[in-house]
């Protein structure tokens, strides 16, 4: 995750992770300190979170081999994120889900083509992106 | 360290445009390509440009765009060219 300037960041990523957890995937949370700080604090019993990561050490960690995942989900609202997404498809093995939102995604949709995309006309609510996630049914069926 | 902003915040491509417009000497690398202690964020293969002694390379932040920076760093011109 990038700057969460964007409030729908944040829910998604803990909806996000709750459903990951419940299929049974051990989940890391990356990004900025501004992102993971409205992770711990919006999880104070970390319920949904439970490891966090700094963005810039986990794409050096991924990089020297030390880890890697396999699923990356990309929270992309602007360009920066779709270097962020291509960043990934170089140095990662994961299957990786665009989740794109924000105002105008269509632009974004069409950088992130050869990726999975979630994506939603989403800025304040949240429901729409969520609507989108809960489209998928497993994300384990997604690794085989 | 001590940089100097050639073009500030515009979108990676802009960034990556403007170095190979700008400078002779390109070297492409991937993402993740590790330099000044930093690992590159971007689409690959990613423009480098060399200027003498100088590096310049397109520098992501997530909240402000890409940026093309220019740094001293006479031991990465070396190893860009050995790479």
């Amino acid at each position: 995750m990038g700057c969460p300037e964007l409030p729908v960041q944040t829910a998604a990523a803990l909806y996000l992770a709750n459903k990951l957890n419940f299929e049974g995937f051990e989940v890391t949370s990356a990004g900025n300190k501004a992102a993971i700080n409205l992770l711990i604090d919006s999880d104070p019993g970390k319920h949904y979170i439970r490891k966090v990561m700094d963005l810039d050490r986990c794409i050096g960690d991924i990089v020297e081999k030390k880890m890697d995942f396999n699923l990356c989900f990309v929270f992309i609202h602007s360009d920066s994120g779709i270097s962020y997404l291509a960043t990934f498809k170089s140095i990662s093995n994961a299957k990786l889900i665009a989740v794109i939102f924000g105002k105008e995604i269509e632009p974004l949709i069409k950088a992130s083509a050869g990726s999975m995309i979630i994506a939603a006309k989403a800025v304040h609510n949240p429901s729409p992106l969520r609507l989108k996630i809960d489209g998928v049914k497993s994300w384990a069926a997604l690794m085989k | 360290m001590n940089y100097e902003i050639l073009l500030p915040s515009s979108s990676f491509k802009e960034c990556a445009e403007y170095i190979k417009k700008n400078f002779k000497e390109i070297h492409y690398v991937q993402a993740g390509y590790k330099i000044f202690n930093n690992y590159l964020i971007g689409i690959p293969p990613i423009p480098i440009g060399v200027d003498n002694e100088y590096i310049i390379i397109p520098y992501v932040k997530p909240c402000h765009g890409c940026f093309v920076l220019r740094i001293a760093g006479k031991e990465e011109v070396l190893k860009l060219r050995k790479f």
